[in-house]
Parts: structure tokens; sequence; C-alpha cells
């Protein structure tokens, strides 16, 4: 019963912030880029805030999913960075929290632009 | 004269473009986002646990990043088999906004622009979408960094 109720509130959170973006690309018809940059830079300052941690202890997944969660990454790791390093941590905090998912990414897309081309499509 | 002529194309133009463009019915779109959106980090918390279940020493932190790693790794495979943009032609927002989004985002690209070479096509395409994302998100990081340096 508790699994099913986390699974709901990651459900609800999650499905949550897509339809904010939605809400945005209907009324104001902004690209998907624009979208992107504007939830991690909602992402970051609500974390620099402190009000984007309540989030994800409450809907977890829900929270760290979406582009919001990347942004929380980067300022919590620049946060992380001043406490340990002082102000090299300013720097290098932030890529540092998000290394590992931007390296990925950029791996993957390399290594599929490799094996794959691109097809035409069909909608 | 001639501007005048000119303009009024351009309107007709626009008129014409407006007709093309699918309308997106907003109500139904809002929902599909909402439940792509939510199945998509319902998968991620699904493979967190697992990792957690199967690697009982695997802190919070790190489940989450593998958890991230492997949605990453899901969406540019799906991008490359070309399912992904079917599903966000649907989804909107909902494929757009989780983490599965900003990687097909780095993907997309990546593949279309094979043609024109492994460094220019490939290589500086990959960040059309991705770069401004990284570019902001850093300054942003930079500057809470800054501030909590001096509080």
């Amino acid at each position: 019963m508790e699994i099913f109720l986390t699974y709901l509130k990651v459900f609800a959170i999650g499905g949550l912030i897509c339809m904010l973006g939605q809400i945005l690309i209907i009324k104001t018809k902004i690209t998907s880029s624009r979208i992107l940059v504007m939830f991690v830079c909602i992402g970051a300052v609500l974390e620099a805030c402190g009000l984007y941690e309540p989030i994800v202890t409450f809907a977890k997944a829900g929270a760290t999913v979406p582009i919001t969660g990347f942004g929380r990454s980067l300022a919590k790791g620049a946060i992380q960075g001043v406490k340990e390093m002082g102000f090299l941590g300013a720097f290098a905090g932030g890529l540092t929290a998000t290394a590992a998912g931007i390296a990925c990414a950029v791996l993957f897309a390399f290594v599929f632009s490799l094996i794959f081309s691109s097809r035409t499509k069909k909608f | 004269m001639k501007k005048e002529k000119h303009l009024t194309r351009n309107e007709q133009y626009n008129v014409y473009v407006e007709a093309k463009i699918p309308k997106t019915k907003n109500f139904p779109t809002l929902i599909y986002a909402f439940i792509v959106g939510g199945i998509i980090c319902m998968i991620g918390q699904g493979i967190s646990d697992a990792l957690m279940a199967i690697w009982p020493s695997m802190s919070q932190e790190e489940a989450s990043a593998w958890m991230l790693i492997v949605l990453i790794f899901l969406s540019s495979f799906l991008t490359a088999l070309g399912v992904y943009d079917r599903i966000g032609v649907f989804a909107g927002a909902g494929s757009i906004v989780p983490i599965t989004g900003f990687s097909n985002s780095i993907t997309s690209p990546a593949i279309e622009f094979k043609k024109e070479g492994i460094i220019f096509g490939t290589c500086v395409k990959m960040f059309s979408v991705a770069g401004p994302v990284i570019v902001c998100g850093l300054v942003i990081s930079f500057l809470t960094g800054l501030i909590y340096l001096f509080i």
C-alpha cells in the first residue's frame, strides 16, 4: 500500500510539472528548447531558495526526473562546492554534480549517431 | 506602392500558415502530457527502487544518478529508433520536460546532421538545444554558489 502511494505521488508531481510545460506551450507558443531552458532555471532558483528539496522528499523521482531536477542538481552542486572548496566550488560544483548526466547523454548520442542514420519521418 | 503590395502578400502568407498549422486541441494534450510525464517519472522511480533492491549498499543519491543514466540511455536509444518522436507528437511537453526530453534533444540533431560530417554535423549540432540549457543552468548555478559564499 505504501509503495502504491509513493508511485501515485511520483506520477502526480511528475505529471503536474509536465502539464505546466504543456500549458506554457499552448498559451505562449514558445519552442521546446525555451521550455527546457526555462524549467532548468526554475529548478535551480527553487533549489537555491530551498523550496525544491521538500518536493524531492515528497515525490522522489517525480521531482528529479523532470528537467527541473537537472537545474536542482546544478544549484545543489554549486552550494555543496562552496561549502567544500570555497570560491572555487562556485565554478566547479554545478558541473561536478551534473557531469554524469551530461557526459552520458553526449556519449550515447554520439554512439547512436554513428550506428543509426536519420530516417524520413512518417506521421 | 510596391512595399504595400509586399506587406499584403506577407499577410496572405500568414493567413495561409495559420490555416496549415495543425490545431492542437488544448484539453486532451494537457491530459496526455500529464499521463506520459507521470509514467516516465514512475519508470524512473521503478528503476531506482530496483537498483536499490539489487544492490542494498547503494545510497539514494547513487541510485538516483544511475536511474537518470538508464533513462537517458533508453530515450537516446528510442530516439535513434524513431520511436521517441512519435511519443512526442501526442504527448507534447510530457516528452520534453522529463530528462528523457533533454537526451532526445541531444541525440535527435546528432543523428539528423550526421550527413554533414562527424565534426561539423554531429558534434556541432548536438548542442543546438542542449547548449543553451547547459549555459543558462551553469550561469544560475554559479550565481547560486556566489550568493552562498557571501551568506
